[in-house]
């Protein structure tokens, strides 16, 4: 192989750490992107783990980006390979140029390095045994110890590292010294035998502000609280049983009446996924803001209630972390693979509405709106998270939350209303937005009680077979759907530095690496216009974005073009003015992805301009 | 079925209850079930046994699966919301409405398809949980609206009118209710009011899980010789175990028992069930016993009725989930969202 300078990057460069999992390096890796941030450098890291609790192989990636693109970046600069079962794979993986961190404890062949990275040995686990003579410390403690060592090769400021680790086991004096002692067993060791710091740097900046940093399952749980859902029923599937976790915790802390002890909340874990989704119709169809939490195959299993949320018309919430499909795929590897299954979820005609948070702040604030729109429209409502979104720390804006807001219940008639002689019809659209009134059981002792059902009905709730009673009925349906295009959150659009032809839509978790990608591709003189779709059904600026510009890419991460099925069948968009790019491989998008696709199709049109192919 | 539409006048001397209802306030729109069907009979218990105890009607929530059986809502209690929802799913949509509002009343209809066999999951599940429902399975052996095939009540050996012989082995919903845990068990027949309407009353004003197998013969499709569901085998083998009459509010047990016979147990809400029982030996408060009990006679044949089992102490899934007094659905935003000042706090600890 040929040499390869060292490379020389300060804030801009990737770490990855691989491990085995259950070995309790979870918690100093974070501790590690942690520190970074401590010292003003945005990061962004990210778990790949296994569909498993103990033994196979596990990697935490941290790019640290002073940029702050948080979108993964690919390749890596630095290796911290503790797991000989992915030795040559993970060496392999390395940039060139780039560095190895590695447990020099017994002697490796020379066959197992390459010439052209810098290899830096750490002799772990001697240092480990000397110092700790119970197994389960001797585990932990290496990573804290080679969390050390690399403080002191990427020239870190070790106080903040022990600022960190004081707040982490603050009250706990004991467990707090020892981890201190293990941070510097190895940076000690590192200081006193390696040349620190390395070409990879971390220098104190200013550029974290006042973000926070959190993962987009407790965001959209958070939500949820903050949104007014009394009762959730979920099954546990992976990436979305830390979402359920998570909106446990925060009940716990904030929604617990401060006298009486009592929950202001009810969670239950169903039996199943279907058994989760009637709970939710239940509460839903008696006046609770009630929500679930599942994952593709959790989707596949509540087709038959969804069906019966949207013919009914009974408010739900279903928040969807995606993860790679089909049939049980890779449940811990992203996807934004639900998205068809989603939107005409159940048989017979169907549609339903959507929202695609791009981080944990978009997150939060739309699992609250999620509970204003079921209700509003008396319809399911999807938030469309996914694994990476959901389950990796992302440095986002604070989550704000405006103290004037009113929580809109929709139409609902009350016993005054009723008392007061309106005309109650369960079906009947008053003000032509399609939106009939509905009232909660036990209003009133002999006014506005109907019969809920899946059949088809009349106006007033009443049985009918009759097929203009039921075209009328899918009729206001769609005039509901309509409505709902205005109500949901808007697309959002950034035009390129100078007038372009072209466009790009994309969604969700693409959004960091598609905003970087944008500068990549104008330094190779390509200019796009973006549009962020953020709601289905589409806004009418979708449609006009697509028409302002000669073709539009479509970025998605599956392998079908989902969403831009969804565009070309409900906006009558002529596929061919739709690029899909799309990234499948359960590995999150990169810009250099991104980049490299667009840029590679744009760069043809240069070559060849089509309007020579026609004269 | 009828076709002729229920007048909506009544007799002004009929019967009022302590709320001044009348039976016809109970009553819901006509049937559409097969004249006969034992359904109905059940719908008329339903209706007697919430009259009985002065009910507000609206503040029944009836809701039901997919069949014969969970039309029936459409039938009684016309002032009450009802939701026929999904073949099989009626424990969890009912599980949901239960934790949105605890103060209605919910009555869980089901058949045997809907609970023994597509819902069987959910039937175990919502009783095993406590939640607060009187859940009543029509138990009619088969599946009616398609046409007379066999559901999992169906006795092994049992004959269906197109002379099938069932080769599958039954499943006794009132034995597994037992084993989940339920805290009222009871199994009845359409054909017998007078022990059902005392059971209804029973299972409503009972706190916790409670449930009512009532044996319902299906005149269509499970009513002929050969049929272990049919009128005249259950009339032939009921093995009733004891009678009751509940008691509400404060008033004095004026029925007179010889004594020694009655068993009286106080529920939660004040209601008394005086038991007279049928067969001395029996106690209701002995869930192996009844369980044992009911093996015993299932395999001589012998379909045992009457109150199984009761726990006046249970207590139920909002008990279990330390819920607040008020309902979660007449909470609003100033019980439910904590502020910018905590969310303020909580961006502060992620930092």
């Amino acid at each position: 192989m040929p040499a390869a300078s060292p490379l020389s990057r300060v804030n801009d460069f990737v770490v990855r750490f691989a491990n085995v999992n259950g070995s309790g390096s979870a918690s100093a890796n974070e501790l590690f992107a942690r520190s970074i941030l401590r010292h003003g450098v945005p990061v962004s890291p990210r778990n790949i783990f296994p569909s498993n609790i103990q033994g196979l192989p596990t990697w935490y990636e941290v790019r640290v980006t002073e940029e702050g693109h948080l979108g993964a970046r690919g390749g890596v600069d630095m290796m911290v390979a503790m797991n000989p079962q992915t030795w040559d794979k993970d060496v392999a993986s390395i940039e060139a140029g780039g560095y190895l961190f590695y447990d020099s404890t017994k002697p490796l062949p020379a066959s197992k390095f390459r010439e052209d990275i810098t290899v830096v040995g750490v002799p772990l686990t001697a240092i480990t045994n000397s110092t700790y003579n119970d197994p389960r410390q001797r585990q932990l403690f290496k990573n804290i110890i080679y969390l050390g060592a690399l403080s002191a090769l990427f020239d870190m400021d070790p106080k903040l590292v022990e600022t960190l680790i004081g707040e982490q086991y603050k009250g706990k004096e004991k467990l707090l010294s020892s981890n201190i002692h293990a941070l510097h067993l190895g940076r000690d060791w590192a200081l006193q035998n390696l040349k620190c710091p390395i070409g990879l740097r971390i220098k104190k900046a200013d550029k974290v502000g006042d973000r926070i940093f959190i993962e987009g399952n407790s965001a959209a749980a958070l939500g949820a609280v903050y949104g007014g859902a009394t009762v959730c029923a979920w099954y546990p599937i992976t990436p979305s049983s830390s979402l359920a976790d998570a909106f446990t915790a925060h009940c716990k802390r904030l929604r617990h009446d401060p006298e009486t002890k009592q929950a202001k909340y009810a969670i239950v874990q169903g039996e199943d996924e279907l058994a989760s989704i009637g709970i939710v119709i239940g509460a839903g169809w008696n006046g609770a803001r009630a929500f679930t939490a599942t994952s593709g195959p959790g989707i596949s299993l509540m087709q038959e209630f969804i069906g019966l949320s949207y013919f009914a018309e009974i408010p739900a919430v279903i928040m969807d972390v995606q993860r790679a499909g089909p049939s049980t795929g890779m449940p811990t590897r992203t996807q934004q693979c639900d998205i068809i299954s989603a939107a005409y979820a159940s048989h017979g005609d169907t549609k339903h509405i959507l929202l695609f948070p791009e981080d944990p702040a978009e997150a939060f604030e739309m699992a609250a709106q999620c509970f204003d729109l079921a209700d509003r429209l008396q319809t399911t409502v999807f938030l469309m998270l996914d694994l990476d979104i959901g389950m990796n720390h992302r440095l986002c804006r604070p989550l704000k939350w405006d103290e004037s807001k009113q929580y809109d219940r929709g139409k609902v008639m009350t016993a005054e209303m009723l008392e007061a002689g309106t005309n109650f019809g369960r079906y009947l659209d008053v003000d032509g937005d399609g939106i009939p009134f509905r009232t909660y059981p036990g209003t009133h002792p002999t006014k506005g009680s109907f019969f809920t059902r899946g059949t088809s009905r009349d106006e007033y709730a009443r049985y009918t077979e009759e097929g203009s009673a039921y075209q009328a009925n899918m009729q206001r349906l769609l005039r509901k759907f309509d409505t709902a295009k205005d109500l949901v959150p808007r697309p959002l659009q950034a035009n390129a530095v100078k007038a372009t032809k072209y466009g790009v839509i994309y969604f969700g978790s693409t959004a960091p690496a598609m905003d970087e990608a944008i500068g990549v591709l104008e330094a190779r003189g390509h200019q796009l216009d973006r549009l962020r779709v953020r709601a289905f059904p589409f806004h009418s600026s979708v449609s006009s974005f697509i028409a302002g510009h000669d073709f539009v890419f479509v970025v998605e991460q599956n392998r079908d073009a989902q969403l831009r099925s969804l565009v070309v069948n409900e906006l009558n968009i002529d596929p061919v003015r739709l690029v899909p790019i799309l990234h499948y491989d359960g590995t999150p998008i990169t810009a250099r992805f991104i980049a490299k696709a667009i840029g590679d199709h744009l760069d043809q049109l240069k070559v060849t301009p089509l309007r020579k192919v026609v004269s | 079925m009828t076709y002729i539409a229920k007048p909506k006048f009544h007799h002004p001397g009929l019967p009022k209850n302590e709320l001044g209802f009348t039976h016809r306030d109970y009553e819901g729109k006509v049937s559409t079930l097969c004249a006969g069907c034992g359904h109905d009979s059940i719908t008329a218990s339903i209706i007697e046994a919430c009259f009985e105890l002065s009910i507000e009607p609206h503040r029944v929530a009836k809701i039901s699966g997919i069949g014969c059986s969970s039309k029936t809502p459409d039938y009684f209690l016309g002032n009450s919301h009802g939701f026929n929802s999904v073949h099989g799913r009626m424990p969890s949509v009912l599980t949901g409405a239960n934790l949105a509002n605890r103060d209605l009343i919910y009555l869980g209809v089901s058949g045997d398809g809907d609970s023994a066999s597509i819902g069987f999951g959910q039937f175990a599940h919502a009783i095993r949980r406590g939640v607060n429902m009187a859940y009543i399975v029509e138990n009619n052996g088969v599946y009616g609206l398609t046409k007379g095939q066999f559901s999992a009540t169906a006795d092994r050996g049992s004959k269906s009118k197109r002379g099938v012989t069932n080769t599958d082995n039954a499943i006794d919903l009132v034995a597994i209710a037992l084993q989940l845990g339920a805290s009222f068990v009871a199994r009845s027949f359409s054909g017998d009011k007078t022990q059902l309407v005392p059971l209804i009353e029973a299972a409503i004003t009972h706190k916790g899980a409670s449930f009512i197998d009532v044996i319902s013969p299906c005149v269509a499709f499970n009513n002929h010789t050969g049929s272990t569901k049919s009128f005249d085998y259950v009339r032939e083998h009921n093995d009733a175990v004891n009678r009751l009459d509940v008691i509400t509010g404060r008033a004095p047990i004026t029925v007179d028992y010889a004594p020694g016979t009655v068993q009286v147990v106080e529920q939660h809400d004040g209601t008394r069930l005086a038991l007279r029982k049928l067969d001395a030996d029996y106690d209701v408060h002995d869930r192996l016993a009844a369980m044992a009990f009911l093996q015993k006679h299932a395999a001589k044949g012998q379909v045992v009725t009457g109150l199984l089992y009761v726990d006046p102490e249970a207590d139920d899934l909002h008990t279990h989930l330390n819920t607040v007094e008020q309902p979660l659905n007449t909470l609003e935003a100033k019980d439910l969202c904590p502020g910018s000042a905590a969310l303020e706090k909580f961006n502060a600890s992620l930092r």
